[in-house]
C-alpha cells in the first residue's frame, strides 16, 4: 500500500485515504466556446498514459479533502514529489535525473 | 503410553504433560511442545497422506512450513479445517485430526490406481486430453476433473472464528527469530529502536533450538535463546509475535503479518480471535528468514520415512523424537553428516552415510569412523523399496564415465537426505528485489534493495553461526541508524561450532533404472517428477514461466521453496542454457497459505457492507412493508395487504396517492448545501439551468451534465437566500455529484467564493404526495402561509413541523400536490409516525419506491441511469427547455456542441403504448421498425421502462428509439421469443399532460 504525503495537511498518510484523479494539468479550457472540436476532445479524452515519470492528481478524499498534485514513477510506483494544485508541474526530467532514472 | 520412537530424554517437549489425540479416530499419545508432526513420528506413523495427482502414499518431509505432504484436516468446535501442515499444528489435548485425499482409508486408496496408470497422465494431461468434443466439458470432463481436483474437504459450515486486524508502526520489523534474527533484534532495540520481532513457529530461536554441537558464549544456543529473548522481553520498545508469519511484503515497507492467537490452545477465550492480521509500516525491515533444505531428485524419493536431514536432526533435538530405528543419511554436503552423528549419538542405527561426493571432508569421515558408521563416497540412491513405508534403499556407484553402477540395496526404516540449502528469498523477491546467483553458496541471494530492507543470515546465503550471529548485529544496528539515526554499543555474542559446510546439489540425480518407468519428485505437493519438466522442454515451453505452468512445479503453496532450485536446473540442462539464464518464476504472496477470514475480518454478515437505514425503517418492518436495496440503502418497495402481491399492492397504493394521499420515505437522496457569495455563480456553471434570477423562497429542476454533454444527475434546487441553495441529487448520485462538485470547485474555479457540505445524512425526508397532502401537513406545520397562492408549486420555506425548524418543499414527483419536508435526521422518526398516523385519517397510504416509480413515469419524469445510460443527452431525453441557452457556460454546454452530439439518428426518449393496452413490455427489450426483421438486424432501440398504470387502466413504457422524436404516432416493434409486439410512439407523459393537478 502506498504512502501519500498531503502538501495540505503536511502529513504523510496510506494510500486508503486516498483517491487518485488521474492525469494532472489537463486544464478546462477557459472559454469553451472558442475551443474547436478537436481541442475538446483532447480535453475530455486524451491522456499520455506514461510509462515512467508522470504528474497525476490526488485527492484527500477520507482527510483534508483537498484535490493535490503528485509525481510518481509508474513502473517502480514511487513517488517523488507532491504539491498544491494550482503550483506548476515540476521539472519532470529534473525529478527522473535526481531518482536516477 | 507407547511412543516406540521417542528418545529417553532431550528435547523441548514436557514428559509431565502426556496428551492424547487421534489421527483418523486412532488414539495416540504425545507430550506438550509437540508438533502433530513429531508426536505422529513418536508413534512411528509416516504415512499421513496422498498425493495430489497418483494418490502415492506419503510421509512427512520436512518440519516447518515449508512441508509439501503432511497435510491434514484439523476438527475444530463440530467443524474441520482442511489442508493444515502437520509440521505447524501444536498438539493440545483432544486433538482431532483426519488425512486427506484417500477413499476409502489412508493405507488402501483407490485413487492410487492413478500411479499404475500414470503413462497417461503426463505434464500437460489436461490440455492434452480434455480438448474434444466441446459437448463432453460441461457434463463429462468438468464433473469429473472437480471431484477429483483439490485436497482435503472444504467446511460445510460458515466460519464461526473471529479475526482481528491492527495497524501498527515501527522503526525496525525484523521476520524470523533464528540466530540472525534475534541478533538483530537485540542490536536494533538496544538502540532504542521501536521494533517488532516476528516467528512463525511458536517459539523464538528457529535452528538453535535444535543445535547442540554448538555454544554461543559458552552456553547451550537454547540457553542463549532464552535469555535473549527474556532480555527482548523486558524492553519496552519490542514487541514480540510468535506463531506469526510475515506473508506479504509490499509497496512502502508495509508487510502483513498473520498472527495464529487461538489455534494452539485446547479451550480458547472465545473472546480472542482466531487469527490476528497485523498490517505493519516499518520504517526499516530485517529479513531473516533463514534457509530451507533441498530434497535429492532420485527415484521413489517420496515414499514415506524419507524426510529431508535436518528435519530428522529436528525431530531428534527439539522434539525428542527419532525418524527410525536404522536410518540412511543420503547427502551432498556436510550439514547432513551432523544428523547422522546426533542420531548415531542416541542410539539409532545409522546404516550408512552415502555421500555423492567423492571426497567429503576428512574431519566428518573421522568422526563417522569413531562412531562405526559406514561411509560411502561418490554413491547416490538410485531407488527405494516398501509399500507405505521405506524398507530398503538401492544404492549405486557414480563413474568417472558419468554412469553409475548398481551399489547393491540397504535395508533401512528411514532415509534422510539433503542436497543442500537454499536461501529463503521470498519476502525480499516480494519486496521486488532482483535476486543474483551466488556461484560461491550455490543459490540465489538477495541482490540491491529495491525497498528499505535488509536480508540477513541463511536467507542472504550466509552459514555457519558464527557468522550469522555478527551478521544480525549488524543488520540490526544497520536498520536501527537508517530508521532513527541512532546507534548503540553493545556486546556481541560469539559462538563456537555451528559451522558453515560444504557442498550441495541442484537437479536430477543419475541412476541406473529405466528413466522411462521410474518416478523422481521434484515437486512433491503437486506430483511433478523430473521427467515432467524434460517433457515440458521437449514439448516447446522455453521460459520458466510456461514451464511451471506446464506441469505445474512450484505452484499453490509451496511456491517454489522446495522445488524451484531443482527444476530450473533439470530446465536448464534440458535447455542447454546455463541456470542463470533460465531464470526464476516469481515468489508470489502469501508465503504461507493464509486464511480468507484474515482478509477478511470483522467485514461480513452485517459488517460486510455498511446497510443504511431511513427513518421510517422500523415502520416498514411493523407494517408489512418489503424493502428494495438501492446502493447501501433498504428503501420501502411496497406494503401488501391482506394477501396482495406485488402487483395489487402497488396498483392500490398508486390509486391511493391519486385519489387521496401517500406518504413516501424520501430521506435517501442526496442533498448538499451550496452556500457563499458566489454559490448562484457556482451552480449557474455546474447545472445546464439557470440560477442567477432564480428568487429565494423558489426551487428548481436542476439537470447536470459531464463536460463531454451527457445527463449524469438531477435534482430539485431550491434557493432559501441570495447565498444559499438546498441541492438534492438522486439517491445513487449523491457522493459522486458532490465529488464533481468539489472538483471543479477546488481545481476549475478556486476563484470562487463557495463553500459546498453533504448533508445527506442530516436530513430526514418524507414526501407528502396526493390532492389531500395539505391537509394532511397543515396541523403541523407553523410560521408559513400554505395556501396555493402563499406557496405556489416549485416553492421552499423554512418554517416548523412540531415545533421542529424545517425545510419544506413545495414539489413533486408524482404529478399531484406535493411536499417535502426537511427534518433534523433525529426526528425523522417523529415525522414518519406523525404523519403516517395523519395520512389514516384521510384514506392514504405509505407508497414504497415501485409505486413511486409508477407514478413518475405516468408524468414521464426521467430515472437517472434507468432512462439514461451515460450516452443520453438533454435533447435526447426531449429536456432541451432545461437548458439555459443564454449562459456563458455550463459544463456540459461545450460537449453538446460536437456534431456526434447533434448528428440525425441519435436515440430519442420516447413513450411506448402496446396495442394491446394487457400486454406489459419487458425492460431491456429491443425495439424494432419491422415486425419480423432479419437475423442480424440492428435493432432501433430499447425500452427502459414499463409498467402497468392504474390512472391509464393499461400498460405504458419509456424507450430509447433512434431518431424518436419524428416517429411519434408511428408503429415499431419489440420482438419477444413469444411473437412480435406492435407497440405505438407516444410522448412521454401519458398523465396530466397539462399539470393541472400540480397547481391546486
Amino acid at each position: 500500500m502506498l504512502l501519500i504525503y498531503c502538501p495540505y495537511c503536511e502529513i504523510e498518510r496510506a494510500e486508503t485515504e486516498f483517491h487518485c484523479g488521474g492525469e494532472a494539468h489537463i486544464a478546462r479550457p477557459s472559454d469553451p466556446e472558442k475551443a474547436t472540436d478537436d481541442d475538446w476532445v483532447e480535453f475530455l479524452y486524451m491522456r499520455s498514459n506514461t510509462k515512467g515519470i508522470a504528474a497525476e492528481r490526488w485527492r484527500h478524499i477520507h482527510g483534508c479533502g483537498r484535490f493535490f498534485n503528485a509525481v510518481r514513477d509508474t513502473v517502480s510506483d514511487k513517488f517523488l514529489t507532491f504539491y498544491k494544485a494550482g503550483d506548476p508541474r515540476p521539472d519532470l526530467e529534473a525529478l527522473a535525473r535526481e531518482a536516477g532514472k | 503410553m507407547s511412543q516406540p520412537f521417542r528418545t529417553e530424554k532431550g528435547g523441548r517437549i514436557d514428559r509431565t504433560a502426556e496428551l492424547t489425540f487421534t489421527f483418523d479416530g486412532e488414539e495416540m499419545h504425545g507430550y506438550a511442545g509437540d508438533t502433530l508432526a513429531s508426536a505422529l513420528l513418536a508413534n512411528g506413523v509416516h504415512l499421513v497422506g496422498r498425493s495430489f495427482k497418483y494418490h502415492r502414499p506419503r510421509g512427512i518431509l520436512t518440519a516447518g512450513s515449508e512441508e509439501p505432504n503432511a497435510l491434514v484436516g484439523v476438527y475444530r468446535n463440530g467443524d474441520q479445517t482442511p489442508n493444515i501442515r502437520a509440521t505447524q499444528v501444536e498438539l493440545y489435548q483432544g486433538l482431532q485430526v483426519i488425512s486427506q485425499n484417500r477413499f476409502p482409508s489412508l493405507g488402501f486408496d483407490i485413487g492410487a490406481v492413478n500411479d499404475l496408470l500414470s503413462p497417461l497422465f503426463p505434464a500437460g494431461f489436461y490440455y492434452k486430453t480434455f480438448m474434444w468434443p466441446k459437448a463432453f466439458w460441461d457434463r463429462v470432463y468438468e464433473p469429473i476433473i472437480r471431484s477429483a481436483a483439490g485436497l482435503g474437504k472444504p467446511p460445510k459450515n460458515p466460519d464461526h472464528d473471529t479475526y482481528g486486524n491492527l495497524y501498527a508502526h515501527c522503526d525496525v520489523l525484523i521476520a524470523g527469530s533464528g540466530p540472525s534474527g534475534l541478533a538483530a533484534a537485540l542490536a536494533a532495540a538496544e538502540t532504542g529502536a521501536s521494533v517488532i520481532l516476528c516467528d512463525e513457529q511458536a517459539e523464538f530461536g528457529g535452528s538453535l533450538l535444535s543445535e547442540n554441537s554448538a555454544t554461543i558464549d559458552g552456553k547451550d544456543p537454547a540457553v542463549w535463546v532464552s535469555e535473549t529473548v527474556a532480555r527482548l522481553e523486558a524492553m519496552d520498545n519490542v514487541t514480540l509475535l510468535r506463531r506469526t508469519t510475515a506473508f506479504g511484503y509490499f509497496a512502502y515497507n508495509f508487510v502483513a503479518l498473520a498472527e495464529r492467537v487461538t489455534e494452539h490452545l485446547p479451550d480458547p477465550d472465545p473472546r480472542l480471535p482466531r487469527e490476528r492480521l497485523w498490517q505493519v509500516r516499518a520504517k526499516e525491515v530485517v529479513i531473516a528468514a533463514g534457509a530451507i533444505e533441498r530434497p535429492m531428485v532420485f527415484p521413489e524419493n517420496d515414499r514415506p520415512g524419507i524426510l529431508l536431514a535436518d528435519a530428522g536432526r529436528t525431530y531428534l533435538n527439539r522434539y525428542g523424537v527419532k525418524v527410525g530405528h536404522r536410518v540412511l543419511v543420503a547427502t551432498a554436503c556436510d550439514t547432513a553428516w551432523q544428523a547422522a552423528f546426533d542420531l548415531a549419538d542416541h542410539g539409532v542405527d545409522v546404516v550408512a552415510i552415502a555421500d555423492l561426493r567423492e571426497s567429503p571432508p576428512e574431519s566428518l569421515v573421522a568422526i563417522a569412523a569413531a562412531r562405526g558408521i559406514r561411509v560411502e563416497t561418490g554413491c547416490v540412491v538410485t531407488g527405494t523399496l516398501g509399500r507405505n513405508r521405506i524398507r530398503a534403499a538401492l544404492l549405486g556407484r557414480l563413474m568417472t564415465s558419468g554412469k553409475v553402477a548398481s551399489g547393491g540395496q540397504v535395508d533401512c526404516d528411514a532415509l534422510l537426505m539433503s542436497g543442500g540449502w537454499t536461501p529463503t528469498v521470498s519476502l525480499f523477491s516480494q519486496s521486488r528485489g532482483k535476486v543474483v546467483w551466488d556461484s560461491e553458496a550455490g543459490a540465489f541471494v538477495p541482490g540491491t534493495s529495491v525497498q528499505k530492507e535488509r536480508s540477513t543470515g541463511a536467507a542472504n546465503g550466509l552459514y555457519g553461526l558464527q557468522a550469522t550471529l555478527a551478521d544480525g548485529y549488524a543488520a540490526g544496528e544497520g536498520a536501527a541508524r537508517a530508521a532513527t539515526g541512532k546507534s548503540a554499543t553493545i556486546s556481541h555474542s560469539r559462538a563456537t561450532g555451528g559451522e558453515a559446510g560444504n557442498g550441495g546439489i541442484l537437479g536430477a540425480l543419475p541412476h541406473d533404472r529405466n528413466a522411462a518407468r521410474v518416478k523422481a519428485f521434484v515437486d512433491f505437493q503437486n506430483d511433478v517428477t523430473a521427467k515432467d519438466v524434460k517433457l515440458a522442454v521437449r514439448e516447446g515451453m522455453q521460459s520458466i514461466e510456461h514451464i511451471k505452468r506446464y506441469t505445474t512445479t512450484g505452484m499453490a503453496t509451496d511456491q517454489g521453496r522446495l522445488s524451484n532450485m531443482n527444476a530450473l536446473q533439470i530446465a536448464s540442462g534440458a535447455l542447454e542454457k546455463p541456470l542463470t539464464d533460465v531464470g526464476l518464476t516469481t515468489f508470489r504472496q502469501p508465503f504461507t497459505p493464509t486464511t480468507f477470514g484474515l482478509f477478511a475480518g470483522v467485514s461480513r454478515g452485517d459488517f460486510f457492507d455498511p446497510v443504511r437505514k431511513t427513518p421510517s425503517h422500523d415502520w416498514v418492518v411493523d407494517h408489512g412493508g418489503l424493502f428494495e436495496d438501492v446502493g447501501q440503502w433498504k428503501r420501502a418497495w411496497y406494503f401488501p395487504k391482506d394477501g396482495e402481491d406485488m402487483h395489487a399492492a402497488v396498483e392500490r397504493e398508486c390509486r391511493i396517492v391519486r385519489k387521496s394521499v401517500g406518504l413516501f420515505d424520501a430521506s435517501t437522496l442526496g442533498k448538499i448545501e451550496v452556500v457563499g457569495p458566489d454559490a448562484a455563480e457556482f451552480l449557474e456553471r455546474m447545472y445546464t439551468n439557470p440560477w442567477k434570477k432564480l428568487a429565494p423562497g423558489r426551487c428548481r429542476y436542476g439537470l447536470l451534465l459531464n463536460d463531454a454533454g451527457y445527463i449524469t444527475d438531477d435534482g430539485v434546487i431550491g434557493r432559501l437566500a441570495d447565498d444559499r441553495f438546498h441541492v438534492t441529487t438522486t439517491t445513487g448520485g449523491a457522493p459522486s455529484v458532490f465529488a464533481t462538485m468539489e472538483d471543479y470547485l477546488q481545481t476549475e474555479w478556486p476563484d470562487l467564493d463557495v463553500w459546498i457540505t453533504s448533508t445527506t445524512d442530516q436530513y430526514a425526508v418524507a414526501a407528502i404526495q396526493g390532492p389531500k397532502a395539505r391537509e394532511v401537513i397543515a396541523p403541523f406545520i407553523e410560521g408559513i402561509d400554505l395556501s396555493a397562492e402563499a406557496l405556489p408549486h416549485m416553492s421552499v420555506r423554512e418554517a416548523t413541523f412540531c415545533g421542529i425548524p424545517c425545510r419544506l418543499f413545495r414539489i413533486s414527483f408524482t404529478g399531484e400536490l406535493g411536499f417535502e419536508i426537511n427534518v433534523p435526521r433525529r426526528h425523522g422518526k417523529m415525522m414518519w409516525d406523525t404523519l403516517a398516523g395523519e395520512i389514516e385519517k384521510h384514506d392514504g397510504t405509505a407508497y414504497g419506491t415501485e409505486a413511486m416509480h409508477v407514478l413518475r413515469a405516468e408524468k414521464g419524469y426521467i430515472i437517472v441511469g434507468q432512462d439514461t445510460d451515460g450516452t443520453v443527452t438533454p435533447q435526447d431525453a426531449g429536456m432541451s427547455w432545461a437548458i439555459g441557452k443564454k449562459k456563458f457556460d455550463f459544463v456540459g454546454k461545450r460537449g453538446l456542441e460536437r456534431p456526434d452530439l447533434k448528428a440525425e439518428n441519435r436515440k430519442q426518449l420516447v413513450g411506448l403504448l402496446t396495442r394491446d393496452p394487457k400486454v406489459k413490455l419487458e425492460e431491456g427489450a429491443q425495439v424494432t421498425r419491422l415486425e419480423q426483421p432479419p437475423i442480424g438486424t440492428p435493432a432501433e432501440g430499447h425500452v427502459t421502462s414499463s409498467y402497468f398504470s392504474p390512472a391509464l387502466e393499461r400498460t405504458i413504457a419509456l424507450a430509447v428509439v433512434k431518431n424518436g422524436h419524428a416517429l411519434v404516432g408511428q408503429t415499431l416493434y419489440v420482438p419477444m421469443p413469444e411473437g412480435s409486439i406492435p407497440v405505438e410512439v407516444t410522448g412521454t407523459v401519458f398523465y396530466d399532460k397539462e399539470g393541472a393537478r400540480l397547481n391546486v
